[in-house]
């Protein structure tokens, strides 16, 4: 380990990084600093800009103001292509390669070795051999890349990459896909470039990776930087502090007393429930009246345990048990008939028809419930729709609007008042209040308050954990796709939440 | 080397099935089982395999290229009319006719690149295009009495028995060869099969894809045009309503030659094997003389479904033994 004395020349300068889009601010004025033979975290939420200062810095997307240097000589690349032929490469986590052609293709295309115009095959899988021995890979380079592990196609992107003569790296999310031993082979790459003097800048969702091959860390907010640190001088807590925003003091949120009575019925249960690669199994009881949060960070599970206990994904192991008796969910559909509902984070690709009205749209899963040989009368519709729009106080207060042109809140009120319709036992809410201005955030949880008082069971997934201990009777936490803590009561409380996700694993992996 | 004989695996079914069939109509009819038969099923099917050569490298890319039937019959009419109306010497016109098609496939291709468009639809219009031209030519069937074409009508290299390998069954040959170097030696090639793997990816590493897909579609339409040449030195005759619904017998060759149609992998030879069972079908029918020409058509569709089944299963089982502990860990 070299002492950092004297900090090395930056090998990549970003300064003053500006970029909107329609009048939305995703990255302001971001400032970003690469050292030769560094492992560079580039951490933040959904939304928080790293993936637009990677397009930016790639070419991409044009960015509005900054400057960058390589090497103290300012580049500014119009395309991704100009970028690799500039020394900055990116790896994405879906492997960016052509699947069908073989290893040795795939490292040299468009610059394979020819003799008369005809491929060199046979220097060329030489060659390949070659560079592939440097990442300690020996395989069969005349074989087809899908018919390798997703790592074995990311180590063949780096070294593509590497060997286009790349002197910045930027590896998003590689690591994504991969098991715990694939990992660690990535990570003897990634040293190895890093002993070369390769500048590699690491997005990932895994604090225990940040921790395990990271220098330094950069960490950005709402598409501004948020904090940049060595990674000695970046404990957990402050990490998982700055990522979300949080700080301690704010920890006093309001929480209204609850009158603990006998315990309520059970709604549902799940028992060793789990899918491999998506989520280890847990457990998960949910009750008539009480709210279940998750937390945890981007990628940790959330999102895979509601998809799971709604049957968008089916669980490999474990069982459920619904209203006391033993229950199949394999498909969205069976779980719709156990009355279970299901708002998605995605709202706009996963939730709302945008064409269609608040009505059609409100209607849609009672409809889809009753089946296609009963349909709702035009009235029964009519009905429907003014109640909810009523009850919700959806604006404009007008059934027959594309719901497309309402605004981001009123969409997931709309969103609500689909599955409400059904009048399911159990409602799934993932991130509620994403995206929604701060009056219809309040209505939002108003909302959750009011169903859960009406004995409704609700699970809900959000990263605002100041929300979630203003509702919720149990918090789960989770991390690296486990739960990994279970906060119940007077146990609920921001600061508690925050050190259970931050909390190091208590066999933290072995790290060479 | 298990490996790349598991993708060589549907050219070898391929084959398998010809062999197969060559073996049973022999069984049948004594006399199937000589090279006259064999040589006649190249002259006969030149033209067709011609057009299979290109419409390859179009669906390995991920495409797709309806217009060549109606560009061989826009070949032979205009042939017909330069070399008896015109009287532009005949080599002349078939430079002519060349160009004339690369420029009509090259337009096809930026169509289809910059203003991202469906292949299917952009070569419907042009297959249209080239059907319409082709009437408004002539709609007569018109007759070539040029000195060439009497010449290379007779002109072919004689064997034993009566067999010839005429000049239609070199220039599909020469083509044949000159396809698979192109296909799988040359960096063309690589591009081509990479397109079919993932556009988006081909364009990240670096390739030019504009480039790439203007070629392709330039390169079926010249192949589209050569096979009109030999089409009209076959009949010695230009009409506009000839090669009506050939892309579809191309398009068949190729997916029964193990090619898959949603692109990225294929093989030259298996589209020449795929011409070849498609002739035998027709050669049978010919030796049986009871049987209507229907029956080669009910009998390639046939094969086209057992075929796709055939390479769906294999997808299928590569798939799945993917799944599991997938690929060599260092």
């Amino acid at each position: 380990m070299h002492a950092t004395e004297t900090p090395p020349r930056p090998l990549l300068a970003v300064t003053g990084f500006s970029k909107s889009f329609a009048g939305f601010v995703a990255l302001d004025r971001v400032d970003f600093t690469l050292r030769p033979g560094e492992i560079h975290a580039l951490l933040g939420e959904n939304g928080a800009g790293k993936s637009t200062l990677i397009k930016t810095m790639t070419g991409v997307v044009t960015r509005d103001a900054g400057t960058m240097g390589l090497d103290g000589v300012e580049i500014a690349p119009r395309s991704a292509e100009e970028a690799v032929r500039m020394g900055l490469a990116t790896v994405y986590q879906e492997v960016n390669l052509a699947p069908n052609l073989s290893v040795a293709q795939n490292l040299f295309l468009g610059r394979q070795p020819t003799r008369f115009g005809l491929v060199r095959e046979g220097e060329m899988r030489r060659r390949a051999r070659a560079l592939l021995a440097e990442f300690g890979l020996s395989i069969d380079v005349a074989a087809p890349l899908e018919s390798y592990s997703v790592a074995v196609q990311h180590i063949v992107a780096i070294a593509r990459a590497v060997d286009q003569s790349a002197r910045v790296l930027i590896l998003d999310e590689p690591t994504a896909s991969l098991d715990a031993h694939e990992v660690e082979v990535l990570f003897a790459v990634m040293r190895q470039l890093k002993a070369r003097g390769i500048g590699i800048v690491f997005v990932t969702h895994f604090l225990d990776q940040v921790y395990a091959i990271c220098d330094r860390i950069t960490v950005l907010r709402n598409g501004r930087l948020a904090g940049s640190a060595p990674i000695a001088e970046m404990p957990r807590l402050d990490l998982v502090r700055l990522m979300l925003g949080r700080e301690l003091s704010e920890a006093t949120t309001e929480r209204p007393p609850r009158t603990e009575d006998a315990p309520a019925a059970e709604v549902a249960a799940f028992r060793g429930f789990g899918k491999e690669g998506m989520v280890a199994p847990f457990d998960l009881t949910l009750r008539a009246g009480h709210v279940v949060g998750l937390a945890g960070l981007l990628g940790s599970g959330r999102t895979e345990t509601v998809r799971l206990v709604f049957g968008a994904d089916r669980a490999d192991c474990g069982t459920a048990e619904v209203a006391g008796r033993a229950a199949s969910i394999g498909s969205p559909r069976e779980a719709m008939a156990l009355g279970f509902g299901y708002c998605p984070e995605e709202r706009k690709t996963e939730g709302i028809v945008a064409d269609l009205t608040v009505r059609e749209n409100i209607v849609l899963a009672l409809q889809a419930r009753r089946g296609a040989l009963s349909p709702l009368s035009r009235r029964e519709q009519d009905a429907i729709a003014a109640k909810f729009i009523r009850l919700l106080d959806i604006r404009p207060p007008d059934p027959e609007r594309p719901i497309g042109l309402l605004s981001g809140g009123n969409q997931q009120k709309a969103l609500l008042a689909r599955w409400l319709a059904t009048a399911p036992r159990l409602l799934i809410l993932d991130e509620p209040t994403r995206g929604i201005d701060v009056g219809a955030h309040a209505e939002i949880i108003r909302l959750i308050r009011e169903l859960c008082a009406e004995g409704m069971a609700l699970l809900v997934v959000s990263s605002e954990l100041e929300e979630l201990v203003t509702y919720a009777d149990e918090v789960i936490v989770l991390r690296d796709r486990a739960h990994v803590a279970r906060l119940g009561g007077e146990q609920i409380d921001v600061a508690s939440i925050l050190a259970a996700i931050a909390e190091a694993p208590a066999a933290p992996p072995a790290a060479a | 080397m298990i490996r790349s004989l598991g993708r060589l695996t549907p050219v070898l079914a391929t084959a398998a099935v010809f062999l197969a069939g060559f073996v049973v109509c022999s069984l049948i009819y004594p006399n199937f089982a000589s090279l006259r038969v064999v040589m006649n099923l190249l002259t006969d099917n030149a033209f067709l395999v011609i057009v299979a050569v290109g419409m390859t490298f179009v669906i390995i890319s991920g495409g797709i290229d309806l217009s060549v039937g109606s560009v061989i019959g826009f070949t032979t009419v205009f042939l017909a009319l330069a070399i008896e109306r015109w009287g532009i010497p005949p080599l002349a016109a078939f430079v002519l006719i060349l160009v004339l098609c690369a420029l009509f496939g090259a337009c096809m291709g930026a169509i289809i690149q910059y203003f991202e468009l469906p292949a299917f639809i952009v070569t419907l219009a042009g297959m249209f295009l080239a059907r319409g031209a082709s009437f408004l030519l002539s709609t007569e069937s018109l007759p070539i009495t040029a000195d060439l074409y009497a010449h290379l009508s007779d002109h072919a290299l004689r064997f034993e028995g009566g067999a010839r390998l005429t000049v239609p069954a070199m220039i599909m040959i020469a083509v044949v060869l000159a396809g698979m170097v192109l296909l799988h030696l040359t960096r063309f090639g690589a591009n081509v099969y990479a397109l079919g793997g993932s556009r988006t990816a081909t364009g990240l590493m670096g390739i030019n894809v504009a480039r790439t897909t203007v070629l392709i579609y330039t390169l079926s339409s010249v192949l589209a045009g050569l096979a009109g040449i030999v089409f009209s030195l076959y009949t010695s005759s230009g009409y506009s309503l000839s090669a009506v619904g050939v892309e579809l017998d191309a398009i068949a060759a190729v997916v029964i030659g193990g090619t898959l149609l949603s692109g990225g992998y294929g093989f030259i030879f298996g589209s020449f094997l795929g011409v070849m069972i498609q002739g035998l079908i027709q050669t049978y029918i010919s030796f049986d003389g009871m049987l209507s020409s229907w029956w080669a058509k009910i009998a390639t569709g046939l094969l086209l479904f057992a075929f796709i089944a055939f390479q769906q299963l294999t997808l299928h089982l590569a798939r799945r033994s993917r799944r599991a502990p997938a690929g060599a860990h260092p």
